[in-house]
């Protein structure tokens, strides 16, 4: 077994809208996989149908090496699975939810568990009805990661985390990996793919947009510089490959492509800077280079181009 | 901000929300009722005939246990109204008070009315919205039933009191359904709390109504419905008890007020209490899971069944003060009993409880369409549990829990019954005509069940079908319905125990349809998108 997640042309419509167009996705066994999308782009979806919550319409879906609409019980052994909107029985407390959803699996490790609440800092007698939004995803993800599984997935699962539980979070997921397990991870929120993901998957409209690691991503995007020049701005702005260039006192901002660096470097020491800054483009900007429509997009396609 | 600021737009909201039930049962209730009072004019044509029945029916413990008696044996009004008054009056008391609750705790349980409540909404606007949703219906089913009545041919003077007493017990009943929205954080136990209430007005006056030579007429007092039945409309045309009914519901309302402006957004009278730091040994199965989420309202259902059962099998015997005559018999005929006046009393009974356990019953099993709707389904069929088992397992225990309740109102009906009368085996044929009524009520829990499967939302044909049997038994005759339509409810094809011979061919075609039908839920469920 290759693969732990496989997806090939997957369509799911309910009623007129059409929430899977295509959709293709290779998850490797072994990888923090980030699935990326504006909301309404079908990550949920994609979820559900690996699930076998949904049943696709067309197109293939294998899970671990099962059928995920078929072997409903014998890969649901495998694997564990954080909703984005976690809602709980309000009258069973959080230690009761985990153990039942533990069980319901097949077991979980006591052990795990006490040190996750802990880590967690999540009072496990609470009923559910009293946790906050944040607290009842720390019960999920109590749950899924006490859990003895091959594959996590997990849909927007830090949307009410705080900051602080935000890195708990982080460094579970790690842990979780570091015991050569696999996780699938839908997410609007683009530093969190960022820190944790080894791949991506972008995709929109139901359809798979790009695949990568972040370090291919980046390379066709543009680094952000900014520097301290007292004189020839201008001249930077002419070079090639150098794009969006705002000047404003003697401080220049501009996006270059990664061929024409050195050739932006050159100019910038023509100009005698006096300080430079750059940093990598971020996903958020690989993010917007895919989903920005009409005139910015197409400017950006023709510079690309060129 | 004022504490009322924004009541208007939740009225709005909520008038939105219950677009469509709220229609539905104003026009179901006034139906009945004006429907039910122009066939009684036209069954019973003459003086005779009217005051015969009246004496009937003033004679059989059962009726007055139910309905209460009939002031006035002249009166066609009266006797018109006796039936249906006593029931859609009971139908508006526990509508308007889920009404209210619905408004005010379960938007407060699902976090909705946090939302609303950091726009600008003052403190008293939910519920004083919710009051008045609920109030307003009351209002308008008095209104209209009072129309109807007077429509139908009776006297104006006793239709507007009727209409005034039933939107006086609505109104009574929001105000039930407000004070239980405070006390309890769960929407459901606040609905089921307000509901308890209004059953156990009912009962008390039950109790006093049946006692024989009115030895217990002071109990009388001590219920709302009591008061009600006061007003008497067509026999006496009293309005001062409709002020009793008023103030207390004042009075509720107020104590709903002080508690809603005093305790905190979701906080309750009653705190929760911390809960168990892990799950219990056996919450490891979906049975497990239904069992754990359903015992507290199971419970209350025991305990229910159980003074029902007492309360029947005592009266059983005081039933044998009945005429035994042609026209008694055909009476207790056209309620379904038949035999001797004691049989035909509990078959009577029993054919009610086996429409209570049916309430219970589909409410248990369709607890599977609120987890799926509150998206708690999906955490549970995510783990290795397929979905024959999740949807199997409250079926399972949907079926188990109400043969328990069958069992246990068979058998407290039974000791009772067999200490006041005579009957050889008394215990066992009161116990097996509590039993014999499961295969109808497995019927209609298959229809929820069947129409669950097939799309979530059709899970509430299993409440139309048993709102339409219910009809059809009660008033089926009464409204000389077609026989076969009438033979169209399970609840028809029950042998009427005890009196009745236990015919086994029926109740084996009920038991097979009912397993039909489970197998149409479970087989559409599972290949069905799971709704999100």
């Amino acid at each position: 077994m290759d693969a732990a997640i496989r997806i090939e042309n997957l369509t799911k419509t309910f009623g007129r809208t059409r929430a899977l167009d295509g959709l293709d996705l290779e998850v490797k066994v072994g990888e923090v996989h980030g699935l990326l999308g504006p909301n309404g782009a079908g990550k949920s979806t994609t979820i559900r149908v690996l699930l076998g919550l949904q049943k696709a319409d067309s197109g293939v879906a294998r899970l671990l090496g099962g059928d995920p609409w078929r072997d409903v019980e014998a890969l649901h052994r495998r694997l564990a699975y954080v909703p984005g909107e976690v809602m709980l029985w309000p009258n069973l407390s959080g230690g009761e939810v985990i153990d039942l959803l533990g069980r319901l699996r097949g077991g979980l490790d006591p052990k795990r568990r006490a040190d996750l609440l802990e880590r967690f800092d999540l009072d496990p007698t609470k009923k559910s009805r009293a946790y906050s939004k944040g607290n009842r995803q720390k019960v999920a993800l109590v749950a899924a990661l006490a859990s003895d599984v091959e594959l996590l997935l997990l849909d927007e699962p830090t949307a009410g985390l705080d900051p602080l539980m935000d890195a708990v979070f982080r460094d579970s997921i790690r842990d979780f990996r570091d015991r050569g397990r696999t996780i699938f991870l839908a997410s609007h929120i683009l530093s969190e793919v960022e820190a944790l993901a080894d791949r991506v998957s972008i995709i929109r409209d139901g359809k798979t947009v790009d695949v990568g690691s972040l370090g291919d991503m980046r390379h066709l995007a543009r680094l952000s510089i900014s520097a301290d020049v007292p004189h020839g701005a201008d001249a930077i702005a002419k070079t090639k490959g150098v794009h969006d260039f705002r000047a404003q006192g003697g401080r220049v901002e501009f996006g270059v492509d990664p061929g024409d660096l050195s050739g932006a470097l050159a100019a910038l020491a023509k100009a005698g800077a006096t300080s430079l800054t750059s940093h990598p483009p971020t996903l958020e900007e690989i993010f917007l280079r895919h989903y920005s429509d009409g005139a910015a997009g197409g400017a950006s396609e023709a510079a690309v181009a060129s | 901000m004022s504490s009322f600021a924004g009541t208007r737009a939740l009225v709005r909201l909520a008038l939105r929300r219950d677009r469509v039930i709220l229609p539905v049962f104003l026009a179901v209730v006034v139906l009945m009722v004006a429907s039910g009072a122009s066939a009684t004019i036209a069954l019973y044509p003459d003086a005779a005939s009217r005051s015969q029945a009246v004496t009937l029916i003033n004679s059989a413990a059962s009726t007055l246990a139910m309905y209460g008696p009939i002031r006035d044996p002249n009166s066609i009004g009266a006797l018109s109204i006796f039936k249906l008054g006593m029931m859609g009056v009971l139908a508006v008391a526990v509508f308007a008070a889920r009404i209210v609750v619905r408004h005010t705790r379960a938007e407060e349980e699902t976090g909705r009315l946090e939302l609303l409540g950091a726009a600008v909404v003052g403190r008293r606007a939910p519920l004083t919205a919710g009051a008045i949703v609920s109030v307003g219906a009351s209002v308008v089913a008095g209104l209209l039933s009072a129309a109807g009545l007077f429509a139908a041919g009776l006297p104006g003077t006793g239709s507007a009191l009727f209409g005034a007493g039933m939107a006086a017990v609505g109104i009574l009943g929001a105000a039930f359904g407000a004070v239980a929205a405070q006390i309890t954080m769960s929407a459901r136990a606040a609905a089921g709390i307000a509901t308890a209430a209004i059953a156990v007005a009912y009962a008390v006056r039950g109790v006093a109504d049946a006692a024989p030579d009115g030895a217990l007429a002071w109990l009388s007092w001590c219920s709302p419905l009591g008061w009600w039945q006061q007003i008497r409309p067509y026999a006496g045309d009293r309005a001062w008890p409709l002020a009793l009914i008023v103030a207390l519901a004042v009075v509720l309302l107020a104590a709903a007020y002080a508690l809603a402006t005093r305790r905190d957004f979701a906080g309750s009278l009653v705190a929760d209490r911390a809960g168990r730091a892990g799950g219990a040994r056996w919450l490891r199965s979906p049975l497990g899971l239904v069992w754990r989420l359903q015992r507290g309202s199971f419970a209350v259902w025991v305990a229910s069944f159980a003074v029902v059962g007492v309360v029947f099998g005592s009266l059983s015997g005081s039933a044998g003060d009945f005429l035994d005559s042609p026209g008694a018999r055909d009476l207790f005929e056209k309620f379904g009993g038949v035999g001797f006046v004691t049989d035909a009393f509990l078959s009577v009974e029993m054919a009610f409880v086996g429409i209570a356990a049916a309430v219970f019953g589909l409410q248990s099993a369709l607890r599977a369409r609120a987890e799926e709707t509150s998206l708690r389904a999906e955490p549970v069929l995510a783990t290795a549990t397929t979905r024959v088992r999740w949807l199997g397992a409250h079926l399972v225990a949907a079926l188990v829990a109400t043969v328990a309740l069958l069992v246990v109102v068979g058998v407290t009906a039974g000791l009772t019954s067999a200490a006041s009368v005579d009957t050889p085996h008394q215990f066992w044929r009161v116990l097996t005509a509590g039993l014999i009524q499961a295969p109808a009520v497995f019927v209609v829990i298959g229809i929820g069940i069947a129409g669950f499967g097939i799309a979530g939302r059709l899970g509430v044909s299993g409440w139309v079908a048993l709102s339409t049997f219910v009809i059809l038994g009660e008033f089926g005759r009464l409204l000389s319905l077609p026989q076969w339509l009438i033979d169209l409810s399970p609840f028809a094809h029950t042998p009427r125990l005890p009196g009745a011979p236990l015919s086994w061919i029926p109740v084996a075609w009920l038991a097979a349809i009912a397993l039909g039908l489970f197998g149409v839920g479970l087989a559409r469920f599972r290949a069905r998108d799971v709704s999100s």
